[in-house]
């Protein structure tokens, strides 16, 4: 089986700086990360991949800079890794990262694309779904776990508001998934080791199939308005308790705090 | 001259410091109140390399270097000094000594199972009556036919109890002094051989330290490191190298308590302000982080000087000895700042003291790591 996993490089952090003139993220200085909903999809591949054998391709549109994700992937265990980057895709909104993504894949040969669900920059959830509408493939969003029948077809749980959907899917098709469906490996040492002596395959503009018009912040009809830093709040703790224990819990919170 | 990491190493530190975060510093405080080996999170760094980090690949080791390894043993001893000489012990102690002297079967043999963490190593060389004079070595190897018969014992043996491999020093010629030690390798299980009592330590509690006893143990021959006699020079190189592994331990136990006391002094209110708002706090703080990037400087140095093959030796006694005298005085500046709270096991300042006590003790007191710069200076 042949798996392509889109993955993103997201900045790490709640205070996102903004370009004022563009309303884009400025990332430079900003220690980025992969995307969680990503690392949840290359999971999924990976353990497609010790279970039945695959092959893993892992794809990122991105600065030069994201290298350092493909190298990532690489290390929890990916074949193989494609940058896309070029300067004329800068500033693209979803539907020209879409497209671009998608020229890339058409030269890609897969039986399943895997994406997160959305990113932590632009928490759009479009990339996913908008590149199986280029690529006219099947797609299933919100991906809880998915299992693969060793022929060609994919049995999937898929998270809905009031429970989840069993659907079973042939290859190949397109599924997003969520950072929830599993807890994604560490790096290995030897892997770290041997990501740097791998090759990152740079793709331009050139080395795929796509109109120039439609790439980047020229080929992207979004305009944004007003762009602001959100306020900063801290991310609190979760507790499942009986009520006595839970008053017990935040008293002593309290005194920790020195609030008490 | 390059003082910065490279992408591949910050990679690392970044893999390194998720996982001490995630899987190491919650269990620290528990380890450390019931005095408990933490197998589960042994096997944890087995999975993903730890215990191999510079073994080459094709020992089944991870292929990587001696600065990773020691960056691996300053971000885990960050949050959990006990964790921290686990892996420093197996690696340093045990499978470097191996790899460095042992026949091509016995790389083999021991190599990719120490590599893989299936195995844990230890190393005995300490007796009752031979701490820091080494050469006083009461363990005696007998040869008998095709194999050596071992008697005697060692003392405060790290990883002893849960170690599958150890390797020791036993004299084959008493008469002959330092020249008359020999090095072995020994598994457990191996008839006459069994752990002794455990001790009850005043830090890295978690660490099982016991007695290894030698009762008429029979040794095959093969299971010689390196050649007959030539024990005590093991010995030392081996201790240059493990003296990385503690220096890079007291490190992390540095760093750690200078990012306890930096949270700490930001929450702590007195006389209507944080306590950071102190020049006191503000100068003690300085120091802290001025004396621990020193000392990070010097075991880095010394890794960086032992895998470009350059002589270490007395670069790594002094990246032992100050990294050591600095995670006492900052573990001891940290409780100082933390007040009569640094006191209490609610935070974990006073544990990293206890722990940071052992980092100018073993591997070589500071008192021989002067000695070692020393006698380098007045040869």
């Amino acid at each position: 089986m042949k798996i392509v996993v889109c993955i993103k490089q997201v900045p790490d952090t709640t205070e996102i700086k903004i370009d004022p003139k563009t309303g884009t993220l400025i990332r430079e200085g900003v220690p980025s990360i992969m995307n969680p909903d990503d690392k949840g999809g290359l999971e999924m591949a990976l353990q497609l991949k010790e279970e039945q054998g695959a092959h893993v391709t892992v794809i990122t549109m991105g600065p030069p800079q994201a290298d350092l994700i493909l190298r990532e992937a690489f290390a929890m265990g990916a074949d193989r890794a494609i940058l896309l980057t070029d300067r004329k895709f800068a500033g693209a909104d979803t539907l020209a990262t879409s497209y671009a993504l998608a020229g890339a894949l058409k030269k890609l040969d897969f039986d399943l694309l895997i994406t997160g669900r959305q990113a932590i920059d632009g928490d759009t959830a479009q990339v996913g779904p908008q590149i199986a509408e280029h690529l006219d493939l099947p797609q299933v969003s919100y991906l809880e776990d998915l299992k693969f029948d060793g022929d060609k077809t994919f049995t999937m749980k898929r998270h809905i508001e009031e429970g989840y959907q069993i659907l079973e899917v042939e290859a190949p098709c397109v599924v997003t998934v969520l950072a929830s469906a599993n807890n994604p490996r560490y790096m290995s040492v030897g892997g770290i080791v041997d990501a740097y002596q791998k090759e990152v395959e740079i793709w331009g503009k050139d080395q795929i199939e796509v109109d120039e018009t439609l790439l980047g912040l020229k080929g992207s009809p979004t305009s944004v308005h007003k762009a602001f830093a959100r306020g900063l709040k801290p991310a609190g703790e979760l507790y499942e308790v009986e009520t006595d224990e839970a008053v017990g819990i935040i008293i002593n919170k309290m005194k920790e705090k020195f609030i008490l | 001259m390059n003082f910065s990491l490279t992408k591949e190493q910050e990679l690392f530190q970044q893999m390194i410091r998720d996982f001490a975060e995630n899987e190491v510093k919650p269990l620290a405080a528990e380890i450390d109140e019931q005095e408990r080996f933490p197998i589960e999170t042994v096997e944890k760094m087995a999975k993903i390399g730890i215990m191999g980090i510079p073994i080459p690949k094709q020992y089944g080791g991870a292929g990587g270097n001696n600065l990773m390894y020691s960056m691996a043993v300053e971000e885990l001893s960050a949050v959990c000094g006990t964790t921290g000489v686990i892996v420093s012990a197996h690696t340093s102690l045990c499978a470097a000594p191996i790899l460095e002297n042992g026949t091509e079967e016995q790389k083999q043999k021991y190599l990719p199972k120490l590599a893989s963490g299936e195995w844990i190593g230890a190393f005995g060389l300490t007796e009752p009556n031979a701490g820091t004079d080494a050469a006083g070595q009461q363990t005696t190897a007998v040869e008998d036919g095709d194999n050596y018969i071992i008697n005697g014992s060692k003392i405060f043996i790290t990883n002893a109890e849960y170690a599958h491999v150890y390797v020791i020093f036993a004299m084959t010629d008493k008469s002959q002094g330092t020249r008359g030690i020999t090095a072995f390798i020994i598994e457990k299980g191996t008839p006459g051989f069994s752990i002794g009592k455990k001790e009850k330590k005043m830090g890295i509690k978690g660490s099982a330290t016991c007695e290894l006893i030698f009762e008429n143990c029979v040794l095959p021959k093969t299971n010689m490191l390196g050649k007959l006699s030539k024990g005590f020079g093991i010995a030392m190189k081996t201790l240059d190298g493990g003296r990385i592994g503690i220096a890079a331990q007291a490190l992390g136990l540095a760093q750690g308590a200078i990012n306890e006391t930096v949270k700490y002094v930001k929450e702590r209110k007195q006389f209507g302000r944080a306590i950071s708002a102190f020049q006191n706090t503000q100068f003690q703080l300085a120091d802290m982080n001025t004396k621990t990037e020193a000392s990070r400087m010097l075991v880095r140095k010394a890794a960086y000087k032992k895998d470009q093959k350059i002589p270490y030796s007395v670069d790594a006694a002094m990246a032992k000895l100050y990294a050591a005298e600095t995670a006492m005085e900052v573990t001891n500046k940290a409780v100082q700042l933390h007040g009569g709270y640094g006191y209490t096991r609610e935070y974990p300042v006073e544990r990293m003291m206890r722990d940071a006590k052992i980092t100018e003790i073993y591997e070589g007191t500071s008192e021989v790591q002067r000695m070692v710069i020393s006698a380098n200076m007045l040869k």
